[in-house]
């Protein structure tokens, strides 16, 4: 059995037969080609695979792409301005060396910009527990708790 | 080009290969699907051992979607997979080499061992199929235990009777016992140096692909050394002509050493490729990274230090047994000998030092390099022991280091090291202040008030890192040379484009290297490009591991952009009707000494594609260099830390408070990255003091095999860190002075963490602890302590 | 691969019927346990029945009394209910807690309790607060729900449609988390109502469990230390690699403490 949804993708209408237990990570990377969401364990504890569900942090790994139908999915693709600028958040992972392999990057920094958006004035402690779903083996993540509280103020929060 | 600017070495400047990460453009093995691309998955292995008695593939043969099912059988013809490293035992028999099948053959010897390869046109179709892949296994008693292995009946394999691979040995043994003779007290230690398992983030992956066009190969493969791989896999296990087979190691999302090594994978993938004629795909479910990548570390070791009156380091003897798991991996076999035992000394004048290390096989996973790969074994060691000694002789640790530091150089260790350069008292003096040691009681007061136990430790370590000389490495039974290649070619415009062997997976080279490349030509940053990770672009290349691409790799750019200056010497000097001794180059610019008679770095590279007027007699049209460098010595990085624990005495819980480092690396290209090096290593060194661990249980499986059991590092576990890189002794043997950092955080940190907790729980009346401290372990220390 | 369907119902009578048809179906509210599991081969359900549909089963309704908490409400949204920390604080802060901030967007709470895996938060605040578990059929009391590892009174085809959690001021939720999967290894939850003191614990036993000998102990004096006399048997406890039965025991009396001494301020 198969099952047809229709969800937005980076603002775009996508219509897709899916089965049933294709998950919304395998959609997006092998179906659709976004190869900026990454899978790095099987058991939905590292984060690599985060994108937004309606404007929500998810693990794409964790969520069926038939629970995504009717509903708006946003990617590391569809946070970055088509004009070779960065998002804020994007921006401050580059300028304070939040990240190294870049592996872990895109499911960081949407988890990030949830938690930024989501949170006005967090302290750094509060970045840090907030970024407990998302695992970097490179950086010790001291450089990414810079970068969010940088994007935090560029964002105006 | 012609104002000089500021040059971009010792410049924090932004990554260039930044902007495709964050961006997800970043190009992975797994992003990448060839046409016609299929898909593999592997069987493998329930137990730890086991015989096969039979396999039945035929079931799985006729799955839906299925290429090809192959098992040990059919690759019968096939090498097994090459150890690097020839470690002889202390009777001068070479180690006990058995044969390490790409697929097993009659025997499983760890879990995860890889049992049959089934090839299908989609992953889930290739796993669903091996499914129903029916194997006959008897069952066979496992070796588990580290140090018992060696007296356990069973054997691992038959060749090893006794499941050691060697007995090796460093150091005059009569110069220690003669030392701890006369000496004024002994600090004696057993520690067990945790065994971990690596997770770089990127599960390994492959793309193998077969063209019946030109008959040749081509390997997408998550590797930190593509050559290495090649010439491996080529002349070692499938005899493939190494001319036909390419490697890419795209973006690869960390290493940490996991990714140095040879797998049997790949392997498989790119022999199964031509017979299947149809690219194939594999990448590691993490379960399987857990069961098949190599692990690190595990030892169990015995230290004495002898010391006089005065807390002179007198002598040091160390035993270790170092668990190499089922098979030897690549560079096995040389990290608990070649990189362990020869950092014994430390940053310390100890007169004599012995060690001995005996290597076992188990029924475990492989055991090979992980960040620091010996280093930090013998650094944890070292750091414990003279801790205890400062705590036993009543010597604040500070001061009982600073009067065994080595205060001349070079300085010949007593275990076959030559340090050239370091100033151990400054980053320990910096450290202090750094840390604000003055205020730790103040700091402990104020945590007995909350009902928790605060401790400091340090650690002074020194890795040898810049790996390797060649000649010293094939003494010590490496059969590999350690050098690295680079190859700068100068475009008819300018534009510079460097090939490097050292490959980049998160250690920023793409910009590292360019800000060296852009200084010594004159150039703009984005004027230089740094490609790496490609044999078909690459002239040739050792990789990356060992803290040794900007000091080795970078210095093969060096020498090779040194040709370039030297050639275009001439080149100007003809253009400026000059004589070639008359041109200096300087700010991008030749220029006719004492003249303003120039020509800039771009007119040069034209006339070179485009030699109208060129001294065709004389040079050849062109610009473009190739260097190979081997360095003369190891570099010797090394720096002081300081850690601050919390511990919960109700719960057990170790909270790290502070944490600061000062490190010594010579010059420092760019500081930002640098820092961003130790970050990480200090995560993962504090990762093993207090929260990873590699557990199986006595039937061999794996208790830790997915993130639920085996506890990586979070953003809350940690601290912001404090971390300064001192002014420094820059190396003095390669051209730019460097040392190399990547592994520094991961070597220094360990010991400064127990050191920590022990002083923490020392009024509660303990005095050892081994890694990791989880509150469980603390709690269970806490309890015997109070019996 | 067994043939899979999926279904979304649009009423919770449907979704029951569903359920009820197919024994090898599987409920899939927020899927934060459920997917990890399947894609791990562990469970091979026959189809999904995806509650995301049912309105019915959204949102928090609060009033004097207390809150109730529709089942596909997630953790997010509990966290951060006005109604909720108004009237429970300590189950908004339990809810904070949950997993990662990616969980906290998918989880459900209705998934979470009908899961009740041993190591879960949720099932403690319903068992210590004294929750009432409206099912598609019936209602059922906290104390009557929980039966075991991964076991509920929940019959075949019975979905849990709400929760009700009376208000209480006097509640606190005290977690020791596995240091790897950051589930509880202990979580205790302590809340003092009308009725006496509760105290349940998650993480230590194979199914969550309520402490007699400390809701004696602080039904007489609720004080910290109140708790620092009572010894926990560690007899019917788990035992793994990130701690014995009798660590687990030691942590019991320890988390209630800082429970009450978090309720006292």
């Amino acid at each position: 059995m198969s099952v047809t949804i229709q969800l937005s993708v980076n603002r775009r209408s996508v219509t897709a037969e899916v089965s049933p237990d294709t998950l919304l990570s395998h959609l997006l990377r092998e179906q659709l080609r976004l190869t900026g969401t990454h899978i790095g364990c099987d058991t939905s504890s590292c984060g690599a695979c985060t994108v937004h569900l309606d404007g929500r942090a998810v693990k794409s790994c964790t969520v069926l792409a038939a629970q995504a139908h009717g509903h708006e999915v946003t990617t590391i693709e569809g946070v970055t301005p088509a004009d070779g600028s960065l998002h804020p958040m994007q921006a401050a992972f580059r300028s304070c060396h939040g990240l190294q392999c870049g592996f872990c990057t895109p499911g960081m920094v949407m988890a990030a910009i949830d938690l930024v958006t989501h949170r006005e004035h967090a302290t750094e402690e509060q970045i840090r527990t907030g970024l407990e779903g998302n695992l970097c083996r490179c950086t010790g993540y001291h450089n990414i708790v810079k970068a969010v509280a940088q994007a935090a103020k560029a964002m105006g929060r | 080009m012609s104002a000089a600017r500021a040059p971009l070495i010792g410049q924090s400047v932004e990554r260039k290969e930044d902007y495709r990460f964050v961006t997800g453009a970043g190009q992975y093995t797994d992003d990448i699907v060839l046409p016609q691309q299929s898909y593999a998955y592997f069987l493998r292995s329930p137990h730890a051992h086991a015989r096969i008695r039979a396999i039945d593939v035929a079931p799985a043969r006729a799955a839906p979607g299925v290429l090809a099912v192959f098992t040990g059988k059919d690759l019968a013809g096939v090498g097994g997979l090459p150890c690097g490293w020839l470690i002889k035992s202390l009777d001068g028999t070479p180690m006990k080499e058995p044969k390490h099948p790409v697929i097993a053959e009659d025997r499983v010897r760890h879990v995860g061992d890889q049992v049959a390869l089934v090839v299908a046109d989609t992953a889930a179709e290739a796993k669903a199929a091996a499914a129903l892949i029916e194997v006959d296994y008897e069952m066979l008693p496992a070796v588990v235990d580290t140090a018992t292995a060696a007296s356990n009946p069973a054997r691992v394999h038959d060749i090893a009777p006794d499941n050691v691979c060697y007995t090796w040995g460093i150091g005059d043994k009569a110069a220690v016992d003669a030392a701890f003779a006369k000496a004024d007290h002994i600090t004696r230690l057993s520690l067990v140096n945790n065994r971990l398992i690596p997770n770089a983030i990127e599960p390994r992956a492959a793309n193998a692909h077969y063209s019946r066009a030109d008959d040749s190969y081509t390997l997408y493969v998550a590797n930190q050394n593509p050559h290495v791989e090649r010439l491996l896999m080529t002349a070692f296990v499938l005899g493939l002509p190494e001319h036909k087979v390419r490697v890419i190691a795209p973006d690869v999302g960390g290493g940490f050493g996991s990714k140095i090594y040879l797998y049997a994978e790949e392997t498989a993938l790119v022999w199964a490729a031509k017979r299947v004629g149809r690219p194939i795909k594999w990448t590691a479910e993490r379960s399987e990274s857990f069961l098949t990548d190599a692990h690190g570390r595990d030892h169990v070791s015995k230290a004495e230090l002898a010391l006089d009156r005065s807390g002179r380091f007198l002598a040091l003897r160390v035993h270790t047994t170092a668990n190499l798991g089922a098979y030897l991996s690549t560079f096995g076999s040389s990290i608990p000998t070649i990189l362990h035992a020869t950092l014994l000394a430390g940053q310390y004048a100890t007169a004599a030092i012995y060690c001995e290390v005996q290597a076992v096989f188990t029924n475990t996973a492989p055991v090979d390099a992980y960040r620091g790969a010996g280093r930090p074994e013998a650094t944890y060691l070292l750091e414990r022991i003279v801790e205890q000694a400062a705590r036993e002789l009543k010597i604040d640790p500070a001061e009982l280091r600073r009067r065994n530091f080595i205060r001349k150089f070079p300085y010949n260790t007593p275990v076959g090291l030559t340090y050239d350069t370091g100033d151990y008292e400054a980053t320990l003096k910096r450290v202090l202040e750094l840390a604000d040691v003055k205020g730790f009681p103040a700091r402990k007061a104020a945590s007995a008030q909350r009902g928790l136990l605060r401790g400091i430790g340090y650690s002074c370590y020194i890795e040898a890192c810049g790996i390797a000389p060649s000649a010293i490495a094939g003494a010590l039974g490496a059969r590999a040379g350690l050098f690295e290649a680079g190859e700068v070619r100068v475009h008819p415009t300018g534009k510079v484009t460097v090939f490097t062997g050292s490959h980049s997976h998160g250690q920023g080279h793409e910009t590292t290297f360019a800000q060296v490349v852009a200084d010594r030509l004159g150039l703009a940053l984005d004027d230089v490009d740094i490609q790496h990770g490609d044999t078909g672009k690459v002239l040739f290349g050792m990789g990356t591991y060992g803290s040794r691409s900007l000091a080795v790799g970078g210095s093969a750019i060096v020498k090779a952009v040194d040709k370039i200056i030297a050639k275009g010497r001439k080149i100007a000097a003809h253009l400026l009707e000059a004589g070639d001794a008359d041109v200096e180059f300087a700010n991008g610019e030749f220029r006719v000494v004492g003249t303003d008679r120039k020509k800039s770095f771009a007119e040069v590279a034209l006339a070179a594609y485009v030699p109208h007027h060129y001294p065709l007699d004389r040079l050849e049209p062109g610009l473009n260099e190739n260097a190979f460098y081997d360095p003369p010595n190891f570099t010797f990085p090394a720096g002081s830390y300081v850690c601050e624990v919390e511990v919960d005495p109700e719960t057990g819980a170790v909270r790290v408070d502070r944490f600061t480092a000062s490190d010594d690396f010579g010059n420092v290209v760019n500081p930002m990255i640098v820092e961003g090096q130790v970050h990480g290593g200090l995560a993962q060194g504090i990762g093993q003091a207090l929260l990873e661990a590699c557990v199986y249980n006595s039937d061999g499986q794996l208790l830790t095999g997915s993130y639920s059991d085996y506890a990586m590092p979070r953003a809350d576990h940690l601290p912001a860190f404090r971390v300064e890189t001192a002014k420094g002794t820059p190396c003095t043997h390669n051209p730019l002075g460097v040392k190399g950092c990547g592994e520094a955080g991961a070597i220094g940190s360990p010991p400064a963490v127990i050191n920590a907790v022990l002083d923490a729980l020392a009024e509660r009346g303990i005095t050892s602890i081994d890694m990791p401290a989880t509150p469980y372990r603390v709690w269970q220390a806490l309890q015997a302590a109070r019996r | 691969m067994p043939a899979l369907s999926y279904h979304r119902p649009t009423s919770l009578a449907e979704a029951a019927r569903l359920a009820a048809g197919d024994p090898d179906a599987r409920i899939l509210a927020g899927g934060q346990s459920l997917l990890p599991a399947v894609k791990l081969g562990l469970l091979a359900p026959s189809a999904f029945i995806d509650l995301a549909g049912l309105g019915e089963l959204q949102g928090i309704r609060a009033d004097g009394k207390g809150v109730t908490i529709g089942a596909m409400t997630s953790h997010a949204a509990v966290a951060a209910s006005k109604e909720v920390r108004a009237r429970i604080p300590a189950l908004s802060a339990l809810a904070a807690g949950i997993g990662d901030p990616q969980v906290r967007n998918r989880g459900t709470i209705g998934g979470s309790v009908a899961n009740s895996d041993p190591a879960a938060d949720y099932p403690a605040a319903v068992l210590a607060l004294n929750a009432t578990i409206r099912t598609s059929a019936r209602t059922l009391a906290a104390d009557a729900f929980f039966t075991g590892l991964f076991a509920t009174a929940l019959e075949p085809g019975e979905l849990i449609a709400a929760i009700d959690f009376p208000a209480t001021a006097q509640a606190a939720y005290a977690k020791f988390p596995q240091p790897a999967s950051r589930f509880a290894l202990v979580g205790v939850f302590v809340a003092r109502a009308s009725g006496g003191v509760r105290v349940a614990v998650t993480g230590a036993g194979p199914c969550v469990f309520r402490v007699t000998a400390l809701e004696q102990a602080l039904g007489k004096s609720f004080t910290p230390q109140a708790c620092d006399g009572v010894r926990v048997a560690a007899e019917t406890l788990n035992t793994d690699i990130h701690g014995s039965a009798a660590y687990r025991a030691h942590l019991i009396p320890v988390l209630a403490r800082r429970a009450v001494r978090q309720i006292l301020g």
